[in-house]
């Protein structure tokens, strides 16, 4: 369990963190989520002891570490550009805290090879980091940092380096490795996609601060602001409220489309545009629409849906939000 | 003799022969055909003329009475001194130089202070300035009539400090761009892997450092044996105690002894060819490691 009170970190002018407190329960994998600027990154820094906090304290596992050196945190950290040791292969890469610490050979050797075919790097013991792909060295980094039974494993943007294919590979094998090993686990990452998948708690960040804390479903779907609501998945600006670009209905008829949002409470009412563009993404198809006034915005819609409508380039429909009474009344953004 | 000249004409013949070469299947082919072996063949005489054939004459003027009186000119006991004299001095002048250079490199690249530009430029100095004046500035801080009554002149500490000056530069401008661009990540991965900061030191930066510190400090070995300016004044020229090889070649000329002169230059060349090939070796491989198969 982590737990910060107050943090604090200026770089001049500049507040990196102001006064950010936040819960982080043992055994959770969290992610530190927010734009670039927003502090994720020096918070997870100031975890580990690589950046000194200008005020507030850091407590791990029951310790008030604030004062300690990142040498005796307890913690493993994992760097977006890998930083490996590259004059070391694979094994002596991993069994690096371990031989510091002058643990006996045959025991390094067996925990070694037990961790990298955890990571599945075995067979690899003997080759160069140089020799290895960017996804098998960011596993070799885990691999390390896991060797010395942190309490609690640090990632700084640990995919940000990779590209897609690997990054979404990555991230169900981390999944996969956190259910497996149970490891405190605190994941800083831009990608809301990658935090919504990987997270069981996500704790987003804007300008320093916390914006808002709990589990992937209640973030998406009751986010307590709009920098939240807008930050975690795509937005469509509807009659001037925020609203999830698969939560608009479209129909052809301005009678029927009224009819069905009267049912829906405090909904920002039905709103008449013109198709712009038409774009199948494979199951889903969106559609760019402009209204009147020049104001643009996107729908989701099924493929099913989006056949049964039948829309053209430069055809009227009508919009309307489909998110129910309930839903208006729990979240902020559309019960204006 | 015969030895020398069948060097000399191999090299020759080789640099013909690749210019005459037939068109190789090799990747890089595409390029113009004329271009490589002009180039090979430029670089191939430019060699020549400058190192190659001078070195050879040198060679070829030392055995002019046949090995045995090469051996003799460089075993002669005050010859042998001389060698034994530098190479000494030398090797001790390389080892503290990589020690202090590689602290100079990382406190000018690691560290800020009040007047670090000017810090930065001065190393540069010594090496920009022609010996002979290194030499009157340490006589005069450190001679017969010094200041701070530290009398080094004539002595092999006066030496050693003569060929420190001269060679500060070699180490800290070759570890300094290597610290400027080593990523600062890994140290941070091993401190929160419970790396203290020698340890990181040691085992993390130091490897990195490894092969730009070996040449640097090759550089400065050479150098060092070699260096005659600086020496000339401080050192006090006495037979079997100060006088270094340099100094023992000029008082041969002097004393019209061209073969003895000859022959120690050849021992000095020796030494220092055979100093910066091997530090090369270690230096590539080293470096190999790290960017095989990139």
């Amino acid at each position: 369990m982590i737990t910060v009170v107050d943090a604090r970190k200026n770089y001049g002018d500049f507040a990196a963190l102001d006064n950010v407190t936040l819960d982080i329960p043992a055994g959770s994998l969290t992610a530190l989520l927010g734009p670039s600027g927003s502090g994720k990154s020096t918070l997870l820094r100031s975890i580990a002891g690589l950046e000194q906090l200008d005020g507030g304290r850091i407590v791990i596992g029951g310790r008030d570490v604030t004062g300690v050196a990142p040498q005796k945190r307890g913690i493993g950290f994992v760097f977006q550009h890998y930083a490996a040791f590259k004059h070391m292969t694979v094994r002596d890469n991993v069994a690096f805290g371990l031989t510091i610490r002058k643990r006996p050979k045959a025991e390094i050797a067996r925990k070694v090879d037990d961790l990298l075919e955890i990571v599945g790097l075995d067979g690899f013991q003997h080759r160069y980091p140089a020799q290895l792909s960017g996804g098998q060295r960011q596993r070799m980094a885990l691999a390390r940092a896991l060797a010395v039974d942190p309490e609690v494993l640090l990632l700084d943007e640990p995919f940000g380096a990779l590209d897609a294919k690997v990054r979404a590979d990555l991230r169900q094998w981390l999944r996969r490795l956190h259910d497996e090993v149970h490891v405190t686990t605190v994941l800083v990452t831009h990608d809301q996609e990658e935090a919504l998948d990987v997270a069981d708690r996500i704790a987003v960040l804007n300008k320093g601060r916390i914006e808002q804390v709990g589990d992937p479903v209640t973030l998406y779907d009751r986010p307590a602001n709009d920098f939240v609501m807008s930050f975690l998945g795509s937005v469509a600006r509807l009659g001037g409220q925020l609203v999830r670009p698969h939560d608009i209905a479209l129909d052809r008829s301005r009678e029927r489309a009224e009819a069905l949002d009267a049912r829906v409470g405090g909904s920002p009412g039905v709103v008449e545009a013109v198709v712009e563009r038409v774009v199948r993404l494979g199951f889903e198809v969106r559609i760019d629409l402009r209204t009147d006034s020049g104001v643009r915005f996107a729908a989701q819609v099924t493929r099913a849906e989006a056949d049964a409508l039948g829309l053209a380039d430069g055809e009227t429909v009508y919009a309307r939000a489909t998110t129910g009474p309930d839903a208006a009344e729990l979240h902020p953004a559309l019960a204006i | 003799m015969t030895t020398t000249t069948a060097s000399v004409r191999r090299d020759d013949t080789s640099t013909t022969e690749v210019a005459s070469l037939p068109p190789r299947p090799d990747p890089s082919r595409r390029r113009p055909q004329l271009g490589r072996p002009l180039g090979v063949g430029l670089v191939g005489l430019w060699l020549s003329v400058l190192v190659l054939l001078p070195l050879a004459a040198l060679t070829v003027t030392s055995l002019g009475d046949g090995v045995g009186g090469f051996w003799d000119a460089v075993t002669a006991p005050v010859a042998l001194a001389s060698l034994r004299v530098t190479v000494l001095v030398a090797a001790l002048v390389a080892v503290v130089n990589a020690v202090m250079g590689t602290l100079i490199a990382w406190v000018l690249v690691r560290d800020e202070f009040p007047g670090k530009r000017i810090v930065n430029a001065l190393i540069d100095l010594p090496f920009a300035l022609p010996t002979i004046v290194a030499s009157i500035v340490l006589l005069s801080l450190y001679g017969p009539n010094s200041p701070i009554h530290v009398h080094l002149n004539a002595t092999q500490p006066g030496l050693w400090v003569a060929l420190a000056f001269v060679t500060l530069p070699f180490v800290v401008r070759s570890v300094q761009p290597v610290l400027i661009e080593a990523d600062r990540e890994v140290e941070e991965a091993a401190a929160s892997l419970g790396a203290s900061n020698w340890t990181t030191f040691r085992r993390v930066v130091l490897p990195t450092l490894a092969p730009a510190l070996i040449s640097g400090t090759g550089l400065a070995f050479a150098r060092a044996i070699g260096e005659y300016g600086s020496v000339v004044l401080i050192g006090g020229n006495i037979p079997r105690k100060t006088q270094v090889a340099s100094q023992y070649i000029q008082q041969q000329i002097e004393i019209d002894r061209p073969l003895n002169a000859a022959a120690v230059s050849v021992a000095l060349l020796a030494i220092a060819f055979v100093t910066l090939f091997v530090l090369r070796v270690f230096a590539g491989r080293s470096q190999r490691r790290e960017e095989d198969a990139q």
